[in-house]
């Protein structure tokens, strides 16, 4: 696993809490913590939602095989790495 | 006894794609048989296969056995606990790893091997499905589902919308909703059309699905989805048809995705009780026609649906505007006070309360319901908030015990603990107190 770009995270963190209008701050959002279900307690709409800024933002288009958003939403940290590692912008 | 086929197709006619591989009616009546040989005693089904395909196989094969496949509006630990106390004989049939519970599980096993076989008959008074809203006491309420209303409902959709042999259709909704059992699988079924085993959920998933497939092709979808592929910077294929349903679609986003698509958008409206009711393009016309011989009738502020697959005169729960005079034209303006629609998934106010009242350490507690701005923005997602009563309960404790009992589109957000509820003499909750505490909650 490779290490998290730290100022990236808390971009990705803001990021999130914009677009669902969360009444959490965005150091409030543990790293490794699941963003589905419990943890955030994101759900599949919020997915969506994320995952439209985060293609606005960052240039690539997110990618599930039969709707499993649960791997590269499992966590900030995971979400933060796929980020890192896709991003065309 | 009358019957009807399980599938409108000839032998050798694709009824389905696995991706870019086509299945034919032959394949799939010998994979149906063959499961329904393999599949343990009980007689009631929880069928939770994601790929399209396989539930679809799972549940004709729960037909051909004379089982009933159980369809409840979620899969919280705390609804699989309610269908199996119902259904103590049920099991469920699973394709990827869920969390069930006590319930029996099955696991879809390979059948590449099975021999073709003829489509059979199905008994037209079968009952081949109980589909469940959420009631208003914490029990879900059962709708029985017979094989002939539900094969002359899902036809009358498909000649409304012109899809027929040689259609394929993507679906961005689970089937084991009444709109994407109808539209994503019983439509094609007995259409003679095909339907794409995927279940895309990204917009570039969903091109990728579209693009799979050969034309003329449809894309069968919701609100939610179709804004977030108008918005998304993605090439999006041509399709040949638009369907939506679950939830208003404004007129400026539907205009939008014909253009981009290059196809017409049909809305579906309906709801679980009746199932599929009436049609419009709201491109070029705010009125929606009946399907088949289904017609509406006032009743003082209610409207009751009855006809054609209709089994009994239903009260339905928007608030409509009949547009002609025999009830096949009308206009929708909104959901009765208690109900709640959120993101296409429905329940009642009266349902959300009784499960937050039903966990240990709430004192009191409601559901409070946004300001209405849906008229503006019909495709953005209003969340409910709720107010409660519980000193002895952390945040977090109380939204886990909420998640296991309630659709996760229902979480409160936020969720306000006060040290009483705004109630007057007669217990009643005054809506603008609440609003206001949550408002300043949010502050």
């Amino acid at each position: 696993m490779s290490e998290v770009n730290q100022e990236l995270q808390n971009e990705v963190a803001e990021l999130i809490v914009s677009a669902l209008n969360l009444d959490t701050r965005p150091d409030e959002i543990a790293a490794d913590a699941p963003l589905y279900g419990e943890g955030l307690g994101l759900d599949s709409i919020d997915i969506l939602e994320v995952a439209l800024v985060v293609s606005k933002r960052y240039g690539f288009q997110l990618r599930a095989d039969n709707a499993d958003n649960v791997r590269i939403f499992s966590s900030l940290a995971n979400l933060t790495r796929h980020i890192a590692a896709n991003r065309s912008k | 006894m009358p019957s009807l086929p399980l599938v409108a197709h000839r032998p050798d006619a694709v009824v389905a794609w696995r991706g870019a591989t086509p299945v034919t009616a032959a394949q799939f009546a010998g994979e149906v048989a063959a499961l329904a040989a393999a599949l343990p005693p009980g007689r009631h089904v929880l069928n939770l296969c994601r790929d399209r395909y396989r539930f679809a196989v799972a549940f004709a094969a729960s037909i051909v056995s004379a089982r009933v496949s159980l369809l409840p509006p979620t899969h919280t630990p705390e609804m699989v606990r309610q269908m199996h106390a119902r259904a103590s004989d049920c099991f469920c049939i699973v394709d990827h790893d869920a969390d069930v519970g006590a319930m029996p599980v099955f696991r879809y096993p390979e059948l590449a091997a099975a021999p073709p076989a003829q489509v059979p008959e199905i008994d037209v008074t079968q009952v081949v499905a109980e589909v469940f809203t959420s009631g208003s006491t914490g029990t879900p309420l059962p709708h029985p589902k017979r094989w002939g209303p539900l094969v002359e409902n899902v036809r009358a959709e498909a000649a409304r919308l012109g899809v027929g042999p040689g259609h394929a259709l993507v679906g961005t909704v689970p089937p084991q909703h009444m709109y994407g059992l109808e539209s994503t699988v019983l439509m094609p079924l007995q259409s003679g059309a095909a339907f794409h085993a995927g279940h895309p959920f990204y917009p570039a998933d969903v091109a990728a699905a579209l693009a799979e497939l050969p034309r003329p092709r449809a894309l069968v979808t919701t609100p939610y989805h179709l804004r977030a592929l108008l918005a998304a910077d993605e090439v999006l294929p041509a399709a040949d048809l638009l369907v939506s349903a679950t939830a208003p679609l404004s007129a400026t986003v539907a205009a939008e995705a014909e253009a981009r698509f290059g196809a017409p958008l049909f809305e579906i409206y309906g709801c679980t009780e009746t199932g599929q009711l009436a049609s419009r393009r709201p491109a070029l016309d705010a009125a929606w026609q009946t399907l088949g011989a289904v017609r509406l009738r006032r009743d003082g502020e209610s409207a009751w649906a009855e006809g054609g697959h209709v089994e009994r005169p239903t009260r339905l729960g928007d608030v409509v505007e009949l547009a002609d005079e025999d009830g096949r034209r009308f206009l929708l303006h909104g959901r009765h006070a208690d109900l709640v629609n959120i993101a296409g998934k429905r329940t009642s106010l009266a349902y959300l309360n009784h499960q937050l009242h039903a966990i240990p350490g709430v004192r009191d507690g409601a559901f409070v319901l946004p300001p209405d701005d849906a008229e503006a923005n019909p495709e953005r997602v209003r969340r409910l908030s709720a107010l409660v009563v519980a000193p002895d309960l952390t945040p977090a404790a109380l939204m886990q015990a909420l998640r296991a009992r309630i659709d996760p589109l229902f979480l409160p957000r936020p969720l306000v603990f006060v040290d009483a509820l705004p109630r007057n003499t007669t217990g009643k909750l005054a809506a603008a107190a609440a609003q206001a505490l949550v408002a300043e909650a949010g502050a």
